[in-house]
């Protein structure tokens, strides 16, 4: 591969990111095509259930490529993301709430229900500023990275890795789970935020509103995977996967380890943030719940049962078991969750690459099947070879 | 900080160095001398205090007391392993460690002398001379076929190789190698020994070696530790012969 190409063009170099972008690409034109020319009742017809389900979707697959990139490349086992997708959310939520002006049950011309309903007077000093679109957007993006610059800053610079580092994020997001379901905390507390009306002067129920919000997840989670991309393929991603192999050989390589984690980690939960906010107006609504730490232990299965370390093995992951979750939670709720338990053990134990792996597998018994012998490892020959008795 | 100035020039200096992990001395008022240039073998019975002394010139442990000075004035107890590896000194660990899901171009480039910055990495692309020096340490370790496969499907020797390439293409002026012989065959030992005498030039070599044979044809001073301590220092020859050495260590 020559050295000096534009950088688009190295990101799309490989063929599963060609293929992956051609089908969202594929599927970001056709999903609100279908769903905004074709009648209701026309074959080729699709809901605007389906629509905002298939969004939902995508604002999950651009979580599971946020997960990959620190699980997958660098080994930092995040059991907390979901605290970054929930604070995204929560600031495109308040942006929703301050848009319902006066149409609220209370009639309250600046306060959100819950604010009257619980009596008090005034907004208070952190909902300033989010009745402006750029500033919530601009919270989407800072809320969810200063956080995390501030934890993985406390957490890399002490050395806290593996499954200490797990524990933690799996505190910090419980912490922010039992905060937000306080009332005295302004967020709603148990209930939310929800009743959204308008986004940027559109109703969020209309069709076409639906159908950019599926387009822009579609669109954040394309820049989502080339960001992570430039990322992984540059030197960067290479000194990742010498901390994730080999910490303390990349630390004696004289690279400062803490710098790189925190940097990806900081990406990564911006990118959660930013799904999060696009998630909200098309579910109409976000909780406490979102922090809660099963909700980030599922995004570990979605990339473990796609292929982490991969980038799009997690996209995979994320639409397969949620496309299941949707169905088995209609068809049969009480088998859930076991069989989300059995598809991470299944996982675990027989894929340990994914579903992406199976594809490679495939591909390399197809190639090997034109006619070309697999090529010698010369590994083993000089493995057979004597070595020095004792030595080791 | 200035430290007391030296009369011979030294690369290296510890000085009364001592560690102690939960009451069990590791290092114990520990001092050595290296001149730039040369090679030195260490040896010890296990538990001598051999690995904890790389660890302290490397910044992976604190001593409790003592100096380490590098190139005259640098107090290295000031630094972390980053740093000292910045100023010059490569490790290379016991058990070979390389990023095994890297190829061994790639273990190269991340070794490559130069930026070492979060965003420096990001925008990174190699030099047409920087490739040109990755293909000669390559040639040097006899990697040059190997060049694109994962550094995991490597032989354990080749590893050693592989890590060794990898300390030289930082170019540091001081080497700290641990147990480079293991695993490697008899050709690749001697070979392994030739280099080093070559390197030894250019390079302070610092080597912690088991294989006596390895030691006999490195050709070179050896300090023998003991419980924490030097206990004799000398040609392979001299240390040998030594009735203290041949009691704790040699005589077995």
């Amino acid at each position: 591969m020559p050295k000096r190409q534009p950088l688009i063009f190295k990101l799309v170099s490989d063929r599963s990111s060609r293929i992956f972008l051609s089908v969202l690409a594929v599927v970001t034109v056709l999903v609100p095509l279908c769903n905004l020319v074709f009648p209701e009742g026309s074959a080729l017809h699709v809901s605007t259930y389906t629509v905002t389900l298939l969004g939902k979707y995508l604002c999950y697959a651009l979580l599971a490529l946020a997960v990959d990139l620190i699980w997958g490349y660098c080994g930092i086992l995040s059991l907390g993301h979901g605290a970054f997708f929930a604070l995204g959310g929560y600031a495109m939520g308040m942006y929703l709430m301050r848009q319902i002006g006066e149409r609220g049950v209370y009639g309250h011309p600046v306060l959100p229900d819950f604010m009257v309903f619980l009596n008090w007077q005034e907004l208070p000093w952190f909902w300033y500023g989010f009745d402006s679109f750029p500033f919530a957007m601009l919270m989407v993006i800072l809320v969810p990275g200063i956080l995390a610059f501030l934890f993985g800053w406390l957490a890399f610079r002490s050395r806290v890795t593996g499954v200490y580092l797990s524990i933690i994020t799996q505190a910090l997001t419980y912490a922010l789970m039992l905060a937000f379901f306080r009332n005295d905390m302004g967020f709603g507390g148990n209930n939310g935020l929800t009743d959204f009306k308008d986004i940027l002067g559109y109703s969020v129920q209309a069709d076409s509103t639906r159908a950019v919000l599926f387009i822009m997840s579609a669109v954040a989670l394309a820049l989502g995977y080339l960001i992570c991309q430039a990322i992984v393929k540059s030197k960067l991603g290479r000194v990742l996967v010498g901390v994730r192999d080999a910490e303390s050989r990349t630390r004696f390589l004289g690279y400062r380890v803490e710098h790189y984690k925190l940097f990806v980690f900081t990406v990564s939960a911006v990118l959660a943030g930013i799904a999060g906010a696009l998630y909200v107006p098309q579910v109409g609504i976000i909780n406490p719940g979102e922090f809660s730490p099963i909700n980030s232990i599922e995004i570990i299965i979605w990339v473990a049962v796609g292929g982490r370390g991969t980038l799009y093995g997690a996209v995979v992951g994320a639409v397969l078991v949620n496309y299941g979750k949707t169905y088995f939670t209609g068809a049969f709720p009480e088998l859930w969750l076991f069989l989300l338990g059995g598809l991470f053990v299944v996982t675990t134990l027989y894929l340990p690459k994914g579903v992406v792996g199976l594809f490679d597998r495939w591909k390399k018994q197809t190639d090997t099947g034109a006619g070309s012998p697999p090529p010698p490892d010369p590994a083993d020959e000089s493995q057979a070879r004597p070595t020095k008795a004792g030595a080791a | 900080m200035k430290t007391k100035h030296i009369d011979t020039p030294s690369i290296l200096y510890l000085n009364g160095v001592s560690v102690s992990f939960d009451g069990f001395k590791a290092l114990n008022s520990l001092s050595l001398f290296l001149e730039p240039g040369e090679l030195r073998a260490i040896i010890g019975p296990n538990g001598a205090g051999k690995t904890t002394m790389m660890d302290v010139i490397t910044g992976k442990t604190r001593p409790d007391e003592g100096e380490v000075v590098f190139n005259r004035d640098l107090d290295l107890t000031r630094y972390d392993e980053a740093a000292i590896s910045n100023l010059g000194i490569g490790r290379k660990f016991q058990k070979p460690t390389v990023i095994e899901s890297l190829t061994v171009f790639e273990n190269l480039e991340l070794a490559m002398a130069g930026g070492r910055g979060v965003f420096q990495s990001l925008w990174h692309a190699l030099t047409a001379s920087q490739s040109e020096r990755i293909r000669e340490v390559l040639e040097l370790v006899d990697l040059t076929e190997r060049r694109d496969v994962l550094a995991g499907s490597l032989s354990h020797g080749q590893k050693q190789w592989l890590e060794i390439g990898m300390l030289l293409i930082q170019d540091p002026e001081v080497l700290l190698i641990d147990e480079p012989a293991a695993g490697m065959t008899d050709v690749e030992t001697e070979k392994t020994a030739e280099l080093f005498k070559r390197l030894a030039k250019k390079h302070t070599l610092v080597v912690v070696e088991h294989d006596m044979e390895f030691i006999r044809a490195l050709n070179c001073k050896v300090t023998v530790l003991h419980e924490g301590r030097v206990l004799a220092e000398g040609s392979l020859e001299q240390v040998q012969s030594n009735q203290e050495v041949i009691d704790v260590y040699l005589g077995r």
